[in-house]
């Protein structure tokens, strides 16, 4: 039953003036967010923004622990590009000077601030992922990049394969269980034996894993032919993007906040 | 006599400490006794998967015990593996699992694990192919040529070949034709009778459980409200009904005829019994029984044949009496 505690796709339901916001709004809001956290030079920038993703975590309703809790697989990364700034930025103020390492002032600051945007990075996008269900960033991905097929990106088969194979995750999670748990009932054993031994042990669950998942993709060919599907052209949908007066002030607030991080941001601050 | 098979107190809790908690068994009592056939029915979600993945220590208990031949089974980690070759668990539509290239491959699969010598593979191999009634030449073919009813054969086979002397599974006929219905289900009886095994029959189907087991459990809401013979079981025709679960479609003939004042058995559940119950209540009380299941046809009641078609005509007859009321 571990695998079924996977968290995927991350979503968090609810029903706050985040979720509720168009996910083109969220998704243009992060870009920025983005693009300003690049922008920013000095305390006072980055302050800005923390500022700004503190009030919109608080507004979403999202535990700040489960947003914590995501950062854990980029602890090795942030811990790497910390140490690399540290030693190897050149500066006038050396602090520590140590065999062949040298700790200057200025990488201080660049390694506290590289670790800080990395994370505020993190965290920006995981509220997007957290406060959007996978189908409505699909469609906002969609509708965003509609003037895409103008130059022929099939933008909307994208977007399709992508809401298919979102949906199909824990499906394949469910089946990945019961095979194993099939096979453990004839004696299969995943958990000791050499590393070739374990690869081995692993056939009996992906064979019947890519039997099933063939089979389900060509059921759902049959069932989308069946009910007359043909790609995006003249399709209409369920639910219908439409911007309100929230999305209108909070791209309108992110704009703001870029050009204000960026005007700071060049003159140092 | 012990229990080959038994649960004391068996509590299982799904995803604890989380918001998505939910408690699948309930400190359940359960036993199965030696070359017993018995069934379990429940419907979706009672909690009778839960049950039977406890059996072979596929899951842990969240709290109680499991005993094998009086013995827990999560004692240590070696009890736990050999539990899982003398308790069988044949799986929903287990022709899911197969992935050998060949049947005779797919079928040896557990037996190897189990580290028996070649021979030993050979024999047990052939004696399961034989009893799932799979042809010689089909050994060799791949299992993913073969038909729907066959590939769940060869997946059955694949459990048998452990020889274990408990054997569970979970709804072996779903999805089949009567025909492979049928076959399944004898090939399991010959199981059952050949090597003395205990089996464990999980089903939705009230007259598939009703016409095979000994003895029926019955699980609801994570607990076990209801065993005994099937006669014992489906004389709690509504409380069965309350659970969903329905009774076999004889014995709603007649709690249908006793509610209409005839004196019959209410337990009754194939249609020998009801022909031997209907013939004693005729002979009871002729004028009245006569008079509610044959209405106006006049026919010596020992002529009639009790066919099932008689029977159910029996109960249009009765329901048709109902409406003129």
């Amino acid at each position: 039953m571990a695998l079924k505690d996977i968290t995927l796709g991350q979503y968090f339901p609810g029903n706050s003036v985040v979720h509720r916001l168009d996910p083109r709004t969220k998704l243009i809001a992060v870009m920025l967010y983005i693009v300003a956290l690049f922008l920013c030079e000095f305390f006072l920038t980055y302050a800005i923004l923390f500022l700004t993703l503190c009030a919109c975590i608080k507004l979403s309703g999202v535990p700040v622990k489960s947003i914590v809790r995501g950062m854990k697989p980029v602890v090795f990364i942030v811990v790497f590009t910390a140490l690399l700034n540290l030693f190897y930025t050149p500066g006038e103020h050396v602090l520590v000077k140590l065999w062949i390492f040298t700790i200057t002032l200025e990488g201080v600051f660049s390694a506290f601030f590289m670790v800080v945007r990395i994370l505020m990075l993190i965290s920006g996008t995981f509220l997007l992922t957290y406060t959007t269900s996978p189908i409505l960033l699909t469609d906002g991905l969609e509708s965003l990049m509609g003037p895409l097929k103008k130059v022929k990106v099939p933008v909307h088969e994208l977007a399709m394969m992508m809401s298919i194979a979102l949906r199909m995750i824990p499906t394949l999670i469910e089946e990945t269980d019961k095979i194993m748990s099939a096979q453990k009932a004839r004696g299969a054993d995943f958990e000791s034996g050499s590393l070739l031994q374990r690869a081995k042990a692993l056939i009996p669950i992906l064979v019947p894993l890519f039997i099933s998942a063939f089979r389900r993709a060509d059921e759902l060919a049959v069932a989308m032919e069946c009910r007359c599907y043909h790609g995006g052209e003249g399709r209409t949908r369920m639910r219908q993007l439409r911007y309100q007066a929230n999305d209108r002030r909070t791209i309108a607030a992110f704009l703001a906040l870029t050009v204000l991080v960026g005007v700071l941001g060049h003159f140092g601050l | 006599m012990d229990p080959i098979i038994e649960t004391k107190g068996l509590t299982h809790t799904y995803s604890a400490g989380t918001p998505f908690e939910h408690t699948a068994l309930d400190s359940v009592d359960f036993a199965a006794y030696p070359g017993e056939y018995l069934g379990v029915i429940g419907h979706t979600g009672s909690g009778k998967s839960t049950l039977i993945q406890h059996l072979n220590g596929l899951l842990k208990p969240t709290s109680g015990q499991v005993l094998f031949q009086g013995q827990d089974i999560w004692s240590d980690p070696k009890t736990t593996r050999r539990t899982r070759f003398q308790v069988g668990l044949v799986f929903q539509y287990p022709e899911y699992q197969l992935f050998e290239e060949t049947v005779y491959k797919d079928i040896s699969f557990g037996p190897r694990n189990m580290g028996l010598d070649e021979g030993e593979i050979d024999r047990r191999v052939r004696q399961a192919a034989y009893f799932v009634g799979l042809r010689d030449d089909q050994l060799d073919k791949s299992p993913f040529e073969l038909s729907g009813g066959q590939k769940r054969r060869v997946a059955i086979a694949g459990v048998i070949a452990m020889e274990p002397k408990v054997l569970i599974l979970d709804e072996p006929t779903a999805g089949l034709d009567p025909v492979g219905v049928e076959a399944i289900l004898s090939n399991i009886r010959d199981y059952h009778q050949a090597r003395g095994a205990t089996i464990i029959l999980v089903s939705h189907s009230m007259e598939e459980v009703a016409r095979t087991v000994d003895r029926l459990v019955v699980v609801n809401d994570a607990r076990i409200p209801l065993q005994g013979t099937p006669r014992e079981v489906f004389r709690h025709g509504e409380q069965l009904e309350a659970m969903g679960l329905g009774v076999p479609q004889m014995t709603r003939v007649f709690h249908r005829l006793r509610a209409l004042d005839v004196d019959v058995d209410p337990s009754v559940y194939t249609v020998e019994q009801a022909r031997a119950a209907i013939l004693d209540a005729l002979e009871r009380g002729p004028r009245k029984a006569e008079n509610r299941l044959c209405g106006e046809r006049k026919k010596e009641p020992a002529d009639m044949e009790f066919s099932a078609p008689v029977a159910e005509n029996g109960m249009e007859q009765a329901s048709s009496d109902e409406g003129v009321r």
